[in-house]
């Protein structure tokens, strides 16, 4: 399988990842190589057969509803690019 | 005292024949001299490790020793350890200090043990010869030209030169195994679910299990004592009794049934590899195993597998690295998706961005049912060839990796070569069973060969017991790389 320049400008696009046009170039070729070796899996008849989400057929464990985390929030914003009076900056969003 | 196994450093820790501090300070200097040809190792704080070491000194004088008190361990930086930079090999987080420590840290501080430092990793724990790591390549101590393996190549490279007396690894596809093949130690990946992934970062959640690297199969058993157990932080932690990993090491082997898959043996596989395999499966036969012939028939599609669900897994995972809490931001942006987009451009390395692209594709909008789904149903009959191989046998061996180390640069710019060399691991991981590799040999080239054990879930012990046995008929594990 190949793909298209445009489809993996919309993958970069959709992954959040910046990609100028020799990099998307050079993307499309390592990626259809990585397509090419996963197509031989579309040949398998799979018809009744149950997907396989995780190693362990084990359901999802519950716990109390009650608060265990503690507030940690100067250590966690002492590791942040940008902080200011406990917040956490980013470029303005909303007008 | 370098070569010595842990049972005969903890022995001599107890009798007082030397400190943790000495031993501390011993590996430290032999680092201080390797490290710059090896790259083992990313960050290293002697400071804090010989804290910990004059802690474990007060822990013995005081009689409060456990089997690992004093043993200085190297931890690969995918685990979270409070106070050391964890990078996880990535320019992403080159400046990450942890908050808090992963379980298996705090398993290994309430153990005693020493950190010697953080060991080298290939980014994200993607890659297979620790060439993607933007710390710069780890060099194999058997042939410094040639990769360690990845995706835990620091782990292995210092396990093989003795920069550590054992370490910690991590195994999504193989990334244990194959870099302890590769350098000639013992590595095993523990059933999934049995290790903790708290504090571990994540690549492919459903795949990913830390284990020990060390120098002997009784090495393994006991870090993987320390590193087991319950923990209610990680979802997939299972709740089992916890086990002793060593009680069944001196077992007699008689009656064994060694299943050997004949998948495994098929065109791909070096020469040099299969003859020190099938040596080493002539050997379990004098011990008294019997040898049965097996099929998993879907074995060869694991790769392909792999390569749908790891990275669908890592592209939802590595979406929390957005340039906001945590992390490497971009110095230059106009406005929020394009702080985004530059932060993870400019953070990422290109085979990490390969994969987000990857799972970014298969889980978009008219691909999911082709790719994600119709991986997920492969995964079942792979896990189901497993089961059906375990009712003829009770261990599956064959080799771990097609070769023996390959040199630096030597699979280029080609992704798919550098993915096959994980097909013989993958599919364990897949299924979530045990896998394990040991010394079993050496190539043509001189480098190291691995025997991969594959045991049925939660046979842990059984797998040890049969690794033991054959270290204690043979000296591979015992061998060293010249000047080191």
């Amino acid at each position: 399988m190949s793909l298209t320049t445009e489809d993996v400008r919309k993958v970069a696009r959709l992954a959040r990842l910046a990609m100028n046009e020799a990099e998307i170039d050079a993307a499309r070729s390592q990626l259809s190589g990585i397509f090419e070796l996963i197509a031989e899996m579309q040949a398998v008849d799979t018809r009744n057969i149950a997907p396989m989400s995780h190693a362990q057929d084990v359901s999802q464990r519950l716990r109390a509803d009650v608060v265990t985390a503690q507030n940690e929030r100067e250590a966690f914003q002492a590791i942040a690019p940008q902080v200011e009076a406990g917040l956490y900056l980013v470029p303005q969003v909303i007008e | 005292m370098i070569n010595a196994s842990l049972k005969q450093l903890s022995a001599a820790l107890a009798e007082k024949k030397i400190s943790s501090v000495e031993l501390t300070q011993l590996y430290l200097d032999r680092i201080a001299a390797l490290n710059p040809t090896l790259n083992a190792f990313v960050t290293l704080d002697a400071e804090r490790s010989l804290a910990q070491a004059k802690a474990a000194d007060a822990m013995l004088a005081a009689g409060h020793a456990q089997p690992l008190t004093g043993i200085p361990l190297a931890q690969k930086d995918i685990f979270c350890a409070t106070g050391w930079r964890t990078t996880c090999g990535s320019k992403m987080l080159e400046n990450f200090i942890a908050p808090y420590d992963a379980h298996v840290i705090q398993q290994f501080n309430q153990a005693g043990a020493v950190n010697l430092g953080k060991t080298n990793m290939d980014e994200f724990a993607m890659g297979s010869s620790n060439e993607t790591s933007y710390f710069g390549a780890v060099r194999n101590p058997w042939n410094t030209n040639a990769v360690p393996g990845g995706s835990s190549g620091g782990a292995a490279s210092a396990v093989a030169a003795r920069l550590c007396a054992a370490a910690t690894g991590t195994d999504t596809g193989g990334s244990i195994r194959q870099p302890a093949a590769l350098c000639g130690i013992s590595g095993i990946k523990p059933t999934y679910g049995t290790v903790s992934r708290y504090g571990m970062i994540a690549f492919a959640s459903s795949l990913d299990q830390a284990g020990p690297m060390a120098r002997s199969a009784e090495d393994c058993a006991l870090m993987l004592n320390v590193m087991t157990g319950f923990d209610e932080r990680d979802s997939t932690s299972l709740q089992r009794e916890k086990e002793d990993y060593t009680r069944d090491l001196n077992q007699p082997l008689a009656g064994l049934r060694i299943g050997l898959p004949k998948e495994f043996f098929a065109a791909g596989l070096d020469n040099d590899v299969a003859e020190c395999v099938q040596a080493a499966i002539a050997e379990y036969q004098k011990l008294g195993a019997v040898v049965v012939d097996i099929s998993l028939p879907n074995s060869r599609l694991a790769v392909p597998v792999y390569y749908v669900l790891a990275p669908a897994e890592a592209s939802s995972n590595l979406s929390r690295f957005d340039g906001v809490r945590y992390g490497y931001r971009a110095p230059d942006y106009t406005d929020l998706t394009d702080m985004y987009e530059k932060s993870r451009a400019q953070g990422f390395g290109a085979e990490v961005k390969r994969r987000i692209m990857i799972g970014t594709y298969v889980l978009s909008h008219g691909y999911y049912d082709a790719y994600y789904l119709q991986a997920q149903k492969i995964r079942r009959l792979i896990a189901q060839d497993f089961a059906a191989a375990f009712t003829q046998c009770d261990v599956i061996m064959g080799p771990t990796s097609p070769s023996t180390a390959f040199n630096l640069g030597e699979k280029g710019d080609d992704p798919v070569q550098m993915y096959l060399s994980d097909i013989y691991t993958i599919a364990v991981n897949l299924a979530g069973l045990p896998g394990m590799s040991i010394p079993a040999g050496f190539g043509k080239n001189g480098l190291p060969v691995g025997l991969q054990l594959i045991g049925d879930y939660f046979k842990e012990a059984q797998m040890l017991n049969a690794a033991h046995q054959y270290q204690q008929a043979t000296d591979w594990h015992q061998r060293a790389p010249q000047h080191i």
